[in-house]
């Protein structure tokens, strides 16, 4: 419960702070899984999860999942699970932040957040009071590739559960004053993570690596643009994209496949298609895709031929300690290498307490309460980093140490031991990683949106398995810079006094804002 | 930006129907241990939890934080698993393990496919008697809870708030102090302090053990005798802690000035613990003023107002004493932070003044009811369940505590609004950004 001052082994607060922002922020029991913060897991919960999914033949097909193509073209994804009686639905629009215009940045997130701001049928507070009349959650968030809606309702409110969800999905009436309202909560929301280093880091970092691609802007957008976006930008979002031909429905739980249907036929069976076929949804204002996994030269970034550089950012607050946060482009969820990457963070710093830079930095050194690297995956690119805090004092020689275990992973690669307990943890977890309802719910609709076909769970051990430490090597290689990288240090400066850094190695470019 | 409580998922378990549904196995052996075991067979996955009841109530004077240090320890090895090398094996068997310290107790924890969870059984009977602390072990893992101390609390301003409020309105009790510790306190902390402690309350008697998950009970017991049975009870009784917090008698104020964005307050009042017969309208109050956006505190503070970016009330029963009801809210973008405690105010009085509806109340205590059935949803919630209860005494309590809550009526709720949310009975804090 609401333990306040729990304090974990390993627990980050909110490292883009997009959770709660109640007492219980960050007091509560919360855990990580191989130290990565809940909150960037949710930004890429499909690289993540699926990374660790491996296969047991049986349990596997006792998912037993069936996918529907409806006559509009939306997509049933559908799973019986009668041991709870609770249904768990997962929905996706294949509209997000990619699909917005750079001038209007946000226009997503304010059009998903609004969701449950008012239908035609309902009020903002008729939706909310309603929802938690039945105790039951309906939530609507705009990601990077797409936006999810969340029901979470008890079997026996499943109807009226499924009417409200209907209700926020069909019917929005995206009101004036609800616009400005929720505008204005979002801008304050904005000001008040000027607070979190961590944010400030983030917020830094991507729009360093991604340049002026959707992925280096904030999903909430900005103080301007925010702003721009109108009534009509909104509806004209909505209209396009929110279309069943481009979404995902996914139900797990207490629900037969004819209590399913009759669902679907009452609340959504009016729903038209559009253009009479399959709908996709094009991006807008990509700007400059930056990706190692091209050849190099053709993108027009930082990090293409010619322009490659080492970039340092240095950010000053009254702060005890320094937020350190290092990388380069990563992959897109497409990418074939995908698989020999997951093994390879995981020994690099995805591997929770047994990963390398944490036995470094936080073993050996002391230095630091977490360390851990991602690569998080999107449609359309990637970003690989590297994430720590350590007393102002300490900055130097942590950056240091992820240099070193950078430049070592590419020199020399891995042991062989070090990839076979990689695979085992990586197959292994796979059980737990599809051990509630929600999180199968969560899973369908994102094997979907990635296409990656419902054997995925069947196949994903042999991806794993098949990893050499030949394709370790030649990822960490590939994927990993220790010469051209962006360097994010949120710190008290002078304390942190990163001039050592500078003098070993070339700067190209050393911005400071505050 | 959610603004749902968080607190939901962990009060998940807190209400009716469906305990009825698990079977719980209780054994006690003869060194005091008591495991519960539940069978859960919807997915090949199970959890063990070894539950001890030590937290930062039970820390000697000087050495804040020690609770916490010595959960850190155990993962530093014993004679025969080096350091680190207990996560090693756990990952290596696709699972994760993991420890959290409260101001009560501390738990561990492994999450693993059904089949592998013989390991958890061998690593967990081994630390409870075998650590090593290593003197190179101990300096370090000193330095990494300092940085985690920074990271926290030195560095987030609103965190720094809680703390101050905290240790404002405890004079006496050891609930004043942050469960991580003082700075300088946790630097004081030596190996002979961790050991002492270690030695004093991780014993079998002083723990107990869940298991929930795809496991057969009648074999995992014996495997649990097998690995704890032999580890000896405590040489002296366990005493609990003297030490009662004296009736406040006049409102308390601190202020926090740092670099910040936006002003925040935090109000906390003095309130009884669960079992206490107030416990159960308190609970079902806070949901009244913040279960979701339909809530009283979102609607008025945050939707009508627009003085406040968020706005809650936070009380959790579950604790050994009495301890604390919070108000809170982040002043919205230049709104008066007077304001914004001057209209929780406002909505403290109007519960007395206008009753919460039947529906209001219905709403709080479905709310709790849902979330109870939902978090059997994750084994890992359920066991937590349990051990929450097992903590305050016996995991049997669950029933008195869905029991309590069922009765609870509006009269009650107006009563205990009354008696507690007194002036003399309030710590406020407020956070006052400055700049740099």
């Amino acid at each position: 419960m609401n333990d306040k001052n729990a304090i974990n082994l390993l627990s980050l607060p909110a490292a883009s702070g997009r959770g709660s922002n109640s007492l219980n922020k960050a007091r509560l029991p919360l855990f990580t899984y191989n130290g990565i913060p809940f909150n960037l897991i949710k930004i890429v919960f499909i690289s993540l999860l699926i990374a660790a999914i491996s296969m047991l033949p049986s349990y596997a097909h006792a998912l037993d999942v069936k996918r529907t193509v409806l006559p509009n073209g939306l997509v049933v994804l559908h799973s019986e699970k009668h041991n709870l009686p609770i249904v768990m639905l997962t929905f996706i629009v294949k509209a997000g932040q990619i699909n917005e215009p750079e001038d209007k940045a946000g226009l997503a997130y304010l059009t998903a957040e609004l969701l449950t701001e008012g239908t035609k049928h309902r009020s903002a507070l008729e939706v909310s009071e309603e929802i938690e009349f039945m105790g039951a959650s309906l939530d609507a968030s705009a990601k990077r590739d797409y936006t999810a809606l969340s029901l979470s309702v008890l079997k026996r409110d499943i109807k009226k559960g499924f009417e409200l969800f209907s209700d926020i999905l069909l019917y929005p009436t995206f009101p004036q004053e609800e616009i400005e309202r929720k505008s204005e909560l979002i801008k304050g929301y904005l000001k008040q993570q000027e607070e979190d280093p961590s944010f400030l880091a983030e917020r830094a970092f991507i729009k360093e690596v991604f340049g002026e691609h959707p992925y280096g802007r904030l999903i909430e957008g900005n103080l301007k643009t925010i702003d721009r976006v109108k009534r009509q930008d909104i509806f004209d979002f909505y209209n396009e994209f929110f279309v069943p031909n481009n979404s995902i429905m996914s139900v797990v739980g207490d629900l037969t496949a004819e209590e399913l249907a009759i669902l679907i036929g009452q609340y959504l069976g009016g729903w038209k298609n559009v253009k009479e076929g399959k709908y996709s949804a094009t991006p807008r204002s990509i700007g400059n895709v930056y990706s190692l996994t091209e050849e190099s030269g053709k993108g027009e970034g930082i990090f293409s031929e010619g322009k490659k550089a080492k970039k340092i950012i240095k950010i000053d607050r009254d702060l005890t300690q320094a937020n350190i946060m290092l990388g380069n482009p990563g992959i897109s969820r497409d990418n074939p290498d995908y698989y020999a990457v997951s093994v390879m963070n995981y020994i690099l710093g995805g591997g929770g307490f047994t990963s390398r830079l944490m036995q470094s930095v936080r073993d050996e050194m002391g230095l630091a309460y977490d360390i851990h690297s991602l690569f998080l995956s999107y449609k359309q690119g990637g970003v690989f980093l590297v994430s720590s805090q350590t007393k102002n004092e300490s900055a130097n020689t942590v950056i240091q140490e992820i240099l070193t275990q950078i430049e070592n992973i590419r020199k020399e690669g891995v042991t062989e031991e070090e990839l076979s307990d990689a695979q085992a943890y990586l197959t292994g977890s796979f059980p737990r990683r599809l051990d509630t309802n929600r999180k199968i719910a969560d899973f369908f609709a994102a094997v979907e949106f990635y296409e990656l076909g419902l054997d995925y769970a069947e196949k994903f051990p042999m991806y794993i398995n098949s990893v050499t430490r030949e394709d370790v090597l030649r990822v960490a290689r590939k994927y990993l810079d220790h010469e051209n990288y962006v360097l994010v240090i949120v710190a008290d400066q002078e304390k942190a006094n990163i001039e050592d850094l500078q003098k070993t190695a070339e700067v190209l470019a050393c911005i400071s804002y505050n | 930006m959610k603004y749902i409580k968080a607190i939901f998922i962990f009060v998940f378990f807190c209400l009716p129907t469906v305990t009825g549904a698990e079977e719980v196995k209780e054994y006690r052996l003869d060194n005091g241990l008591k495991v519960l075991i539940i069978e859960e067979h919807k997915a090949p996955v199970a959890t063990f939890q070894v539950w001890y009841r030590a937290g930062s109530r039970n820390e000697p004077a000087g050495k804040s934080g020690i609770s916490h240090l010595l959960e850190h320890m155990m993962f530093k090895g014993t004679a025969e698993y080096g350091p680190g090398e207990l996560s090693r094996i756990v990952q290596k068997n696709g699972g994760i393990d993991n420890a959290y310290t409260t101001k009560d107790y501390t738990a561990y924890f492994e999450l693993l496919s059904a089949d592998r969870i013989s390991i958890a059984v061998d690593l967990e009977s081994d630390r409870m008697q075998n650590l090593t602390f290593e003197p190179k072990e101990v300096s370090s893992e000193r330095r990494v809870v300092m940085e985690e101390r920074r990271l926290r609390y030195e560095d987030d301003p609103q965190n720094s708030l809680f703390e101050e409020v905290v240790s404002s309105a405890f004079k006496v009790h050891p609930y004043q102090r942050p469960v991580i510790g003082w700075m300088s306190e946790i630097d004081s902390i030596e190996r002979k302090d961790l050991y002492d402690y270690y030695k004093k309350y991780y014993s079998p008697d002083n723990a107990s053990i869940i298991i929930v998950g795809d496991v057969n009970a009648v074999k995992i017991i014996e495997e649990v005798k097998e690995s704890f049975g032999d580890i000896p009870a405590a040489e002296s009784p366990m005493r609990d802690i003297i030490s009662v917090e004296p009736e406040q008698k006049g409102e308390r104020r601190v202020l926090l000035k740092r670099e910040a964005e936006l002003p925040y307050i935090i109000m906390a009042y003095h309130t009884p613990s669960f079992p206490h017969e107030d416990s159960y309208a308190l609970d079902v109050l806070s949901m009244v003023l913040s279960g979701g956006k339909s809530s009283r505190l979102y609607q008025s503070l945050v939707y009508d107002q627009k003085i406040a970016l968020s706005a809650s009330a936070d009380y959790s029963g579950f604790n050994r004493d009495p301890y604390l009801f919070f108000f809170s809210a982040t002043a919205a973008p230049g709104a008066d932070i007077n304001e914004v405690e001057k209209a929780i105010h406002t909505q403290i009085e109007k519960i007395i003044t206008d009753f919460p509806s039947d529906r209001e109340i219905k709403k709080a205590k479905n709310q709790i009811e849902s979330s109870f059935i939902m978090g059997q949803d994750s084994i890992y919630l359920q066991a937590m369940k349990y051990g929450i209860f097992e903590m305050l005494g016996d995991w049997r309590l669950i029933d008195s505590y869905l029991e309590g809550i069922r009765q609870v009526k509006a009269d009650d709720i107006v009563k205990v609004t009354r008696k507690y949310f007194t002036e003399n009975n309030r710590t406020v804090g407020i956070l006052i950004p400055t700049e740099k």
